[in-house]
């Protein structure tokens, strides 16, 4: 990452006297409860995971119990059927396309509403803003009608627009104070050293407010890989399903293969899990800044 | 919307940032830097930057966003099937019948239900949970990674996975009778009387991880010199939670109370994927959403739908501006004064 890291607040130093880093010991109590949180916690993902190498009649005769013996079976018919890899590929292509959406409209937009003054600026903040009174499941029956005069229905396209348009209130929001918090100063060298505004845009704004976008393109990642409103709406052939909508399917197709179910289940929430992982400070970072500012 | 009202939440946007009280740091809260005109007037080519950068934005957000809530408006005065252009227009009629039914009703108060359940169990056991993994302690950055999962985790998933163990012959009940606790086995997911608290249950799992991360995140920005003179003072560690984090992070509580609380209104994910339509009804967690889903769309109704959906939209907002009006009011005023009112 960009060793220049720009925290749209003012209490960056606070901050960091605050944060007690790992190391010290506290008291068992506070070890004790931490214990059982995280093992609430992780429960019913275990559950998922481990019922998937289970078969069924170790389900049936014993719901809760670990894998005896250990089968590798279900995981391995899911990842070898075309039906995972198709429903995979549309989740990783809606969910690709939707982020790099969200990130490009939402910091174009952003920088217009953090660095540029105009009559209407506050309009087209408080247009942006409203988008949070409005969830996508208010608008869904409607969307989906205006989804369908566009052609785009049973069509990713017709999931990735309304998703990038849900997604920009928030990316709005968590944007504009990055930006702003960009030092005047440093326009105005790029200014003296003959660098337009859209220049400055391209060579500082982006590098500078990478942690905002970086937080903005996750959560825009997960939220698409994760949602099930609209792709329930708009996909109706199973071949254009996106991973959620295929494991529904998946468990009413196969109602009575529980262990197989699970097994599709696990697999399929795998990449958002390594996707949280890998950016999990980002995320945190991320949402800490989007409450404050 | 008007502009006042803009400038009102750039002004609590601005003093939610500086939670910090006026003596507690050095530090001086920068005035927001952007957009200071130079020089008065816009030339045409800062227009045309204006225009090519937030155009597509603004495009796709009115296209996908206003314009369809706009139709479900329009829509919800006539009956219609979704074929050809609506003509069978009914007034208040879809409204009428909707504030009528007795299942909406129903739904609606499951929604009010699971507010204030939500408020009340989630809030307490988040802000124990960020005290907690606030302190001192080994591996903490590692729990602090995995509570937060099932947040990550999609709705489908968690609905999958907790049907199949809540079911009569699933893991929990199993798992009850293992240890000897069988005569706490229940239908969790049929039973009237229980599934309301099953969902809970799962709600509370699901988005527990987020207000934790939150008020985590607020918790970081009081300066611990407060607590310092606190505990000089000779004030306990109870003591200085309840007198000065708790006061402190009221605006971040009150935020997350506001997201909590629209979620709650808009729920339908969870409930849709482990009950289903009909299910949900007789179970008693049936949601203004699911409702709108069953009697709108499945049901072919997209002008009764679309009147659902206004009706939501209104019920949401009330309660919204409500909240902000009473609630977070007291942010742009001041988030010190009052904080141990509460």
């Amino acid at each position: 990452m960009a060793a220049t890291t720009l925290e749209p607040t003012a209490a960056v130093p606070l901050k960091r006297r605050k944060s007690v880093e790992d190391g010290g010991w506290g008291s068992p109590t506070t070890y004790f409860v931490a214990l059982v949180v995280v093992a609430l916690t992780l429960a019913p993902v275990a559950y998922i995971v481990l019922g998937g190498f289970r078969t069924n009649s170790q389900i049936t005769t014993n719901p809760a119990a670990f894998p005896n013996p250990w089968k590798l079976d279900n995981y391995l018919e899911v990842l070898k059927s075309s039906t995972f890899w198709q429903q995979f590929f549309n989740s990783a292509i809606a969910a690709l396309a939707t982020t790099v959406g969200v990130v490009v409209l939402g910091v174009m937009a952003s920088y217009v509403l953090a660095r540029y003054h105009f009559r209407g600026r506050g309009a087209m903040f408080a247009l942006f803003a409203s988008g949070l009174m409005f969830p996508i499941t208010v608008a869904i029956t409607p969307l989906y009608l205006v989804i369908k005069d566009l052609g785009l229905l049973d069509n990713l396209l017709g999931v990735i627009l309304p998703q990038i348009a849900f997604a920009l209130p928030t990316t709005v929001i968590i944007l504009v104070p990055f930006l702003r918090a960009i030092p005047r100063e440093i326009e105005e060298a790029a200014t003296v050293d003959g660098c337009s505004r859209l220049g400055f845009f391209g060579r500082m704004v982006i590098p500078l407010s990478l942690p905002g976008v970086l937080t903005v393109g996750i959560l825009a990642f997960v939220g698409s890989w994760n949602s099930y409103l609209l792709p329930l709406f708009i996909l109706n052939n199973q071949e254009h399903f996106t991973l959620t909508l295929g494991v529904q399917a998946f468990s009413s197709q196969y109602s009575t293969d529980t262990a197989k179910v699970l097994a599709f289940t696990s697999l399929s929430m795998i990449p958002a899990l390594v996707f949280f992982s890998l950016f999990e400070r980002r995320i945190v970072s991320g949402l800490g800044g989007a409450v404050k500012g | 919307m008007s502009d006042s009202q803009t400038e009102n939440s750039l002004a609590q946007e601005s003093s939610l940032e500086n939670p910090s009280p006026a003596g507690g740091g050095a530090i001086v809260a920068t005035p927001p830097a952007g957009g200071r005109p130079r020089r008065r007037g816009v030339s045409w080519r800062e227009r045309l930057e204006i225009t090519v950068l937030s155009g597509p934005a603004i495009i796709v957000f009115i296209g996908f966003v206003i314009l369809p809530v706009i139709l479900a408006a329009y829509y919800g005065f006539f009956r219609w099937k979704g074929y050809g252009r609506p003509t069978d227009f009914v007034g208040l009629h879809n409204y009428v019948v909707i504030l009528q039914d007795p299942e909406f009703r129903a739904a609606l108060e499951h929604n009010l239900y699971i507010l204030v359940l939500s408020l009340i169990i989630q809030g307490p056991i988040a802000i124990l949970l960020a005290l907690l993994l606030n302190r001192k302690m080994r591996g903490r950055s590692i729990i602090r990674v995995l509570i937060f999962v099932p947040w990550v985790v999609s709705e489908v998933i968690a609905g999958t996975g907790f049907s199949l163990m809540l079911s009569t012959q699933g893991a929990i009940n199993d798992l009850l009778r293992n240890v000897g606790l069988g005569h706490f086995t229940a239908d969790w997911l049929s039973d009237p009387n229980i599934a309301l608290w099953a969902l809970m249950g799962i709600l509370t799992w699901k988005y527990i991880g987020f207000a934790v991360i939150l008020f985590m995140a607020g918790m970081q920005n009081i300066p611990e010199e407060l607590s310092e003179a606190a505990a000089i003072d000779g004030a306990g560690y109870w003591q200085i939670q309840r007198r000065i984090t708790l006061p402190l992070l009221g605006p971040t509580i009150r935020i997350w109370a506001f997201l909590s609380i629209i979620g709650a209104l808009q729920l339908f994910d969870l409930v849709y994927i482990i009950w289903g339509q009909y299910v949900a009804g007789t179970a008693g967690v049936s949601t203004m959403v699911t409702y709108m889903v069953q009697y709108g769309r499945n049901a072919g109704n997209y002008g009764y739908g679309s009147a659902v959906a206004v009706v939501v939209f209104f019920i949401s907002l009330i309660v919204a501006l409500g909240y902000q009006r009473f609630v977070l009011r007291r942010d742009t005023e001041g988030a010190l004064t009052d904080g141990g009112k509460k």
